[in-house]
């Protein structure tokens, strides 16, 4: 049998979730022995390719690089899981959506620069009006709460998707 | 017995007392009944609507906590239809405000958060609100975060009818109201507040905390409201 083949990425999130995703310890070999991990910040592919089977998303929607990640691997993935409160709430990254994005960048990179006060803009993506969650801009398969969801919780869901399954996430994760 | 009623709840005939709600009936003979705005030892408002229930023979669902038994009611309390409008109740409230789980002093002690991972709520299928809201920390003991609040209006129940100063009330309507203290004054200038702190422990959620708390640290004392009222029944 061909093996599965899974990208993750991170958007716009602090890595806590691939962090517990490692947190499945010597787990990680069986997983690799039924699957390649072919995108991700563990990996070296430079670009989400295409025929991926299961897309594992961490992090919240924020910026017109997230949402471009975030397109293409909908676009070249069978299966999207939104792993973590980032992706399925928008959580923390999203506290800053009531504020206008001018007035947040002015407050930050003006206002509270001591030194060469301005909005940077060469090499970084522009902020999106809102962080969102991943839901709010495609569609969504399997939503993982949880910060960051237990390493047990992450093992089960990559177990059934491996065996074909649509996990039922249901109670075993609250928000947080 | 003239003060005796006997309903069926779920299919199993029970002997309730004249007066009683359906929810404090299915309560005393442990049958769960989903709630959030209902707390034992205050006035019942039916707000927040989690407590929904099927009686046989009305058209409409009605809250088990407003509704008083009478003699051969029968109520279905957790079919399907009734787990799916709860759920849906619960991710509008999630939507309504700014519930951040990760970052609050009650995460692990909520309720709200409870009823979502007891109800599988994995996610909101509603856009978020995302409303701008300023928690007020101008009381020396305690603080109100709106962003965290349900409007279940346990808090000024609290207050009016158990400790008597009536600090709290809900101002303004629909998704823009909310609990205000005195008129809308800072909570820290309102002269009637006792600092007595029973508002806290009943707030379901992290809306009324103590200060000096980090994130899953404040645990709430969920039965003063209601020992304090058995106590003054008792008298």
């Amino acid at each position: 049998m061909d093996k599965a083949r899974i990208g993750t990425c991170w958007l716009d999130g602090c890595s806590g979730c691939h962090m517990s995703l490692l947190d499945i310890d010597e787990a990680i070999v069986d997983v690799l022995a039924r699957a390649d991990i072919v995108f991700g910040p563990l990996v070296d592919a430079q670009e989400w390719p295409e025929g991926v089977d299961v897309a594992i998303i961490e992090g919240a929607v924020s910026s017109t690089d997230d949402l471009e990640l975030l397109t293409t691997a909908r676009e070249r993935s069978g299966i999207v899981v939104a792993l973590g409160d980032c992706a399925v709430t928008g959580n923390v990254p999203a506290m800053r959506n009531g504020i206008p994005t001018r007035s947040l960048l002015e407050r930050v990179y003006v206002e509270g620069a001591t030194e060469q006060p301005g909005i940077p803009t060469d090499g970084v993506p522009a902020l999106l009006r809102q962080a969102q969650p991943l839901h709010a801009h495609v569609k969504v398969d399997v939503h993982v709460p949880g910060c960051p969801p237990s390493p047990e919780t992450i093992l089960y869901v990559v177990g059934e998707l491996l065996e074909g399954r649509v996990p039922d996430v249901g109670s075993r994760q609250r928000f947080g | 017995m003239s003060d005796t009623v006997m309903v069926r709840i779920d299919g199993e005939v029970i002997a309730a007392k004249a007066g009683q709600s359906v929810l404090q009936v299915a309560r005393a003979n442990d049958k769960y009944i989903p709630a959030l705005c209902y707390m034992e030892g205050l006035s019942a408002v039916g707000s927040c609507r989690l407590c929904m229930i099927e009686v046989s023979g009305v058209k409409r669902l009605l809250p088990a906590c407003t509704t008083p038994v009478q003699e051969g009611l029968a109520v279905s309390t957790s079919s399907t239809q009734l787990q799916s409008y709860r759920r849906m109740a619960l991710e509008l409230l999630f939507a309504e405000r700014n519930h951040v789980c990760s970052v609050c002093v009650s995460s692990g002690h909520c309720e709200l958060q409870s009823l979502a991972q007891e109800h599988g709520m994995t996610h909101v299928r509603y856009p978020y609100n995302f409303p701008r809201l300023t928690p007020d920390t101008s009381h020396p003991r305690y603080v109100f975060d709106p962003n965290r609040c349900v409007l279940c209006s346990r808090c000024v129940r609290t207050c009016a009818q158990i400790e008597g100063a009536h600090v709290w009330d809900i101002a303004g309507r629909g998704i823009d109201s909310g609990p205000v203290a005195e008129m809308q004054r800072p909570w820290g200038e309102a002269s009637s507040c006792t600092s007595c702190g029973k508002c806290v422990q009943a707030c379901p959620t992290g809306a009324l905390a103590e200060k000096g708390w980090a994130v899953e640290e404040m645990t709430k004392q969920r039965t003063v409201v209601s020992t304090l009222n058995s106590m003054r029944e008792s008298q």
